[in-house]
C-alpha cells in the first residue's frame, strides 16, 4: 500500500509527470499501430460478410470502438476534473483538458461512420431517436467543457468552471448507453455485452475489440502527448521547464 | 484465409465501397489532423518559450 502511495504522489507532480508520460508515449504508439494493422487486416480482409447488412456492416470496426471511446473519454475525463477540484490537484485538471479534445473527435468519428452506416442500412444518414441524440449531446457537452475552458482567462479559475460542467454532462452518458434499451430507438441494441454471449462471428467480434484496445492505445497517447504540452506552458517560468526546453 | 477473391473484390466491399471507405477516409484524416495539430503546438510552444527565456537572459 505505502508504495502505491508513494508512486501516487510522485507522478502527481507535472514535472515527474512530464517525463514519465515522455517515455510511455512511443509504446502507445508502437502498440497502437500494430493492433490497428491485426484489427484491420481481420476486420476487413479475413472477417466474412454479414448475412443482413453486407459489406456495409464493416463500418462496424470504427464506428463501435469511437463510440466506446467517447464515452470512456468522457467519464476519464470528469474523474480527474472531479480529482482537481476537489483535490485542487493541478496535474488532474490537466489530464482533464488533454482528454476532452480526443474525446470529441471519438465522438464526430462516432457520429460520422454512424451516418455512413445508417444510409445503407436504414435508409437515412440522421434520425432524432435517443441513442443519435445522446451522443450529439455528448459532442456539445465535449465542445461546453472547452469554450468554457477557453473563456476564463485565469486557468485554474477555467479548470473549476469546465470540471464543473463535467461532472454536471456525466448524467449523459449512462443515458447513451442504454438509451436503445429505455427507449424504442432506429439503433440496434448492443451487439456485445458484458452479461450475455456476443451474438456476432468470432473474427467479426475478434477485429472489432482488437480495433477497441487500437484506439485506446491511440486516445491515451495523444492525450499525453496534449498533456506534455500543458505542463510545457503552465510550467513555463519554472526552472525545470527551461532545462528541458 | 482473406474473405475476398481478388483486390478489386476488396475494394468495392459488396457494393459498399464509398460508404465503408467514407468512413475510413474522414477517421483517417481526423486521426492525420489531430497528430498534426498537436505537433504544430508542441513545435511553437518550443519556440516561443525558448526565446522568452533568451529575453529574460538578456536582461
Amino acid at each position: 500500500m505505502s508504495l502505491l502511495n508513494l508512486n501516487w504522489f510522485k507522478y502527481a507532480a507535472p514535472q515527474r509527470f512530464y517525463g514519465l508520460a515522455g517515455s510511455l508515449i512511443p509504446w502507445f504508439v508502437v502498440s497502437g499501430v500494430i493492433l490497428t494493422i491485426i484489427g484491420l487486416v481481420i476486420g476487413l480482409g479475413i472477417a466474412p460478410t454479414d448475412h443482413q447488412q453486407g459489406d456495409s456492416y464493416r463500418i462496424i470496426f470504427i464506428h463501435v470502438p469511437a463510440a466506446w471511446m467517447s464515452m470512456l473519454i468522457y467519464l476519464v475525463m470528469a474523474f480527474w476534473a472531479a480529482i482537481g477540484l476537489i483535490f485542487n490537484a493541478r496535474l488532474a485538471s490537466m489530464l482533464a483538458l488533454s482528454l476532452a479534445p480526443t474525446g470529441a473527435i471519438m465522438t464526430f468519428i462516432a457520429l460520422w461512420t454512424g451516418a455512413v452506416w445508417g444510409k445503407p442500412t436504414w435508409g437515412t444518414w440522421w434520425v432524432w431517436d435517443a441513442r443519435l441524440t445522446s451522443e450529439l449531446v455528448l459532442l456539445f457537452l465535449y465542445f461546453g467543457f472547452l469554450s468554457l475552458h477557453a473563456s476564463i482567462e485565469d486557468v485554474r479559475k477555467a479548470d473549476r468552471s469546465a470540471a464543473l460542467l463535467a461532472i454536471v454532462g456525466v448524467i449523459n452518458v449512462p443515458i447513451i448507453y442504454f438509451s436503445v434499451k429505455w427507449w424504442n430507438t432506429l439503433h440496434q441494441g448492443a451487439s456485445v455485452s458484458l452479461t450475455k454471449a456476443p451474438t456476432m462471428a468470432t473474427q467479426m467480434l475478434s477485429g472489432m475489440l482488437i480495433m477497441v484496445f487500437a484506439f485506446w492505445m491511440y486516445s491515451i497517447a495523444v492525450a499525453l502527448y496534449r498533456c506534455r504540452n500543458l505542463i510545457l506552458e503552465r510550467e513555463r517560468h519554472t526552472d525545470w521547464v527551461q532545462e528541458v526546453l | 484465409m482473406f474473405y475476398w477473391s481478388s483486390f478489386s473484390d476488396f475494394l468495392h466491399m459488396g457494393g459498399y465501397a464509398l460508404f465503408v471507405w467514407g468512413s475510413y477516409l474522414v477517421t483517417i484524416l481526423a486521426v492525420v489532423i489531430e497528430i498534426a495539430l498537436l505537433r504544430s503546438r508542441n513545435k511553437a510552444l518550443r519556440k516561443t518559450l525558448i526565446s522568452e527565456i533568451r529575453e529574460s537572459q538578456k536582461n
